[in-house]
């Protein structure tokens, strides 16, 4: 059993992502120790790839900022490296499929098992294709995280079943980005998850408030905030590692009360 | 090969939310394309509205002047709405009809694929959403305009490059926030399974006319079929009935933009390689981490940093050729076109012009050769004069 079960023993889990290298790398590192210091179950690293398909403006312009900025893959693998240090909190990667492709998939897996990566997310990657990455991955202890969506109805057990890590249940149609609104039926998909697998579930897509964050726990077992994170970031930079505390302080909190 | 497969391209690689979209229009597309009521409804569209069967035109002075092999146009210039894009826009808005969806929505590059789609709704009554790269909408003015006055919403997309890809990227992502009302009437053969195999079959016409109209003119097939290639639909159409014909040599011209040892190509077989984006497996212009490039040509409809993946298999198995042609290249090709023929080609399909230029002096007068006229070159006027220095108002 991989190390991303243990994301879901203290309780709800909060689970935040960050872009690498934006606004630079020394700055991410701040940020992620900030995170897991104040109640981060799981973090999700942005590789950032120059056409993000899955994501709304706050995230594009995130891996914009940080490609300007002239960050690599490489350099984030060193990266994670040194936040092993004292970072044990799981880590994940999250990109696009030719980031690792084109990498080499073996080659990526096997830096991800030598810096301490726990799993990755491919959001352009469905169960259909998975294969090209999910057995190099696991041969590596890496998990390859499968997403389900609201679109998903009859093609969600065969997903649940064949899930590792956990299930990144994607709450709304559409990219991701803050949603004053989210009108999934969520429940009904958990209950689907539940019915075929034990693995862990967490909800993304559209998640900024406390409020949110609360009822999103009921239905799962975490709850996934990517776009209002980065938001802080675009706003104040390299200085946003005290907001990041606070965000993630409350947002844990939330998760928490949730029954 | 598993359908969607071609070789080790193609694919499926596309947001979970999308899955269920794309089985189901492979399921009806797979029902409609033998159905014999869809089949006349669309020969219909294409005859009676379109203007097809596109002539085949020898081309008897560019051959004189060349001095070598013989020289057929494909005149797809000719369709309704002035380009090839035509074809393929009428059978997919028919078949979105059948799946009683009521909106289109399209990415364009030149504007050509926006028009006809913004054509198609018009004619068959659906709302339509054309993306297009603020860079491209600048460069091609009057076909927003078109656009606009056919009916449908034109969507600037100012992320990235501003071009063809954002543009892809932009609509695939509308596409997933909004997917029970919509149908996403993707332009080119590139793109996750089934678009690939959609598009080549409702453009496979271009090459079922052609075949049928030279054995009636020459009672052979052509040596050479030249087109150009972007993604590659209006390549792949010219292509298709040939592809199991050995003997007829099958030759992509992609755009080599300046140059293609310099970054400002966008000629994806010569310079790019293996990898995955807009939910296909292809080759692509990337650097080494896998960062897509800011590709560039002259042509709006060229200037895209992937390749559909039927070309890349054409490819790898040496069935078809894939040559790079400049910006200076194809402009040349575009005005000699236009002073020997008095057709004037779009700057998409001068690229194969010119490659023509460059091979028929080589080849004995009793050689057959086709080009593929994609679309007309009203379009790039502007953009021509102002290349060679003129400013004229549209």
């Amino acid at each position: 059993m991989s190390n991303i079960r243990n994301a879901f023993a203290n309780g709800k889990a909060f689970i935040p992502f960050i872009t690498c290298g934006d606004p630079n790398l020394e700055a991410t590192g701040r940020f992620v120790r900030a995170a897991a210091a104040n109640g981060a179950d799981l973090i999700e690293l942005g590789i950032p790839f120059s056409d993000p398909t899955a994501e709304g403006p706050v995230i594009q312009e995130a891996n914009l900022r940080a490609l300007q900025n002239g960050v690599t893959t490489d350099e984030i693998f060193s990266f994670v490296k040194e936040l092993r240090r004292d970072v044990t909190v799981p880590l994940v990667f999250m990109t696009y499929a030719n980031v690792v492709f084109s990498y080499d998939t073996e080659r990526f897996a096997t830096r991800c098992q030598e810096v301490g990566i726990d799993g990755i997310i491919l959001p352009d990657v469905p169960f259909e294709e998975k294969g090209d990455f999910v057995d190099i991955c696991q041969a590596h202890g890496v998990d390859f995280i499968s997403l389900v969506a609201p679109t998903s109805e009859n093609r969600i057990t065969k997903i649940a079943k064949e899930a590792q890590g956990f299930l990144y249940v994607v709450s709304s149609l559409g990219v991701t980005g803050v949603r004053s609104e989210i009108t999934t039926d969520l429940g009904a998909i958990t209950q689907i998850i539940r019915q075929a697998s034990d693995i862990p579930c967490a909800i993304g897509f559209g998640i900024s408030t406390a409020e949110q964050a609360k009822k999103m726990a009921e239905y799962a077992d975490g709850v996934i905030v990517g776009s209002a994170i980065m938001k802080l970031i675009a706003k104040d930079g390299a200085n946003a590692t005290d907001a990041i505390a606070k965000y993630v302080r409350q947002m844990k909190d939330a998760a928490l009360s949730a029954e | 090969m598993k359908p969607g497969r071609y070789g080790v391209h193609g694919g499926q690689y596309i947001p979970e939310t999308l899955m269920n979209a794309v089985i189901e229009l492979e399921t009806a597309y797979n029902h409609f394309k033998d159905d014999p009521q869809f089949n006349c409804e669309l020969t219909a569209l294409f005859n009676e509205y379109a203007g097809r069967p596109s002539l085949l035109y020898y081309a008897e002075r560019l051959t004189e002047k060349l001095g070598g092999a013989k020289i057929y146009l494909k005149r797809e210039d000719l369709n309704h709405t002035g380009s090839h894009k035509i074809n393929n826009v009428l059978g997919q808005a028919l078949l979105a009809k059948k799946m009683g969806k009521t909106r289109l929505i399209a990415e364009t590059g030149a504007g050509q694929h926006g028009v006809a789609t913004a054509t198609a709704a018009a004619l068959l009554g659906f709302e339509c959403v054309v993306f297009m790269g603020e860079e491209d909408a600048r460069r091609q003015a009057l076909n927003v305009y078109r656009m606009k006055l056919l009916g449908s919403k034109v969507a600037i997309v100012k992320t990235g490059t501003a071009t063809l890809k954002d543009a892809v990227s932009e609509a695939m992502r509308e596409w997933t926030n909004r997917i029970s009302d919509t149908h996403y009437c993707l332009g080119s053969v590139m793109g996750p399974h089934p678009f690939p195999m959609i598009v080549r079959d409702f453009q496979a016409v271009i090459s079922r006319e052609i075949k049928a109209q030279i054995l009636e003119k020459e009672g052979r097939l052509p040596d050479y079929v030249l087109a150009c290639v972007g993604g590659g639909s209006n390549a792949i159409g010219a292509f298709y009935h040939f592809i199991e014909h050995p003997e007829v040599q099958l030759i992509g011209c992609e755009a080599g933009g300046r140059d293609v040892n310099s970054y400002e190509t966008a000629a994806t077989i010569n310079t790019g390689r293996l990898g995955i984006f807009h939910g296909m497996k292809s080759y692509f212009c990337q650097d080494q981490f896998g960062q897509i490039a800011p590709v560039y040509s002259i042509s709006a409809g060229l200037d895209y940093p992937g390749i559909g993946p039927e070309h890349a298999y054409l490819h790898d198995i040496g069935r078809a050729k894939y040559v790079p042609i400049t910006d200076d290249e194809a402009v040349d090709a575009f005005e000699y076109l236009s002073r020997v023929e008095g057709i004037i080609p779009a700057i998409e399909s001068a690229h194969a012009v010119a490659q023509a230029m460059k091979m028929a002096p080589t080849l004995d007068r009793d050689k057959l050769m086709v080009i593929n006229i994609s679309g007309r070159g009203d379009k790039d006027c502007a953009a021509m004069a102002r290349y060679r220095g003129e400013q004229i108002d549209e």
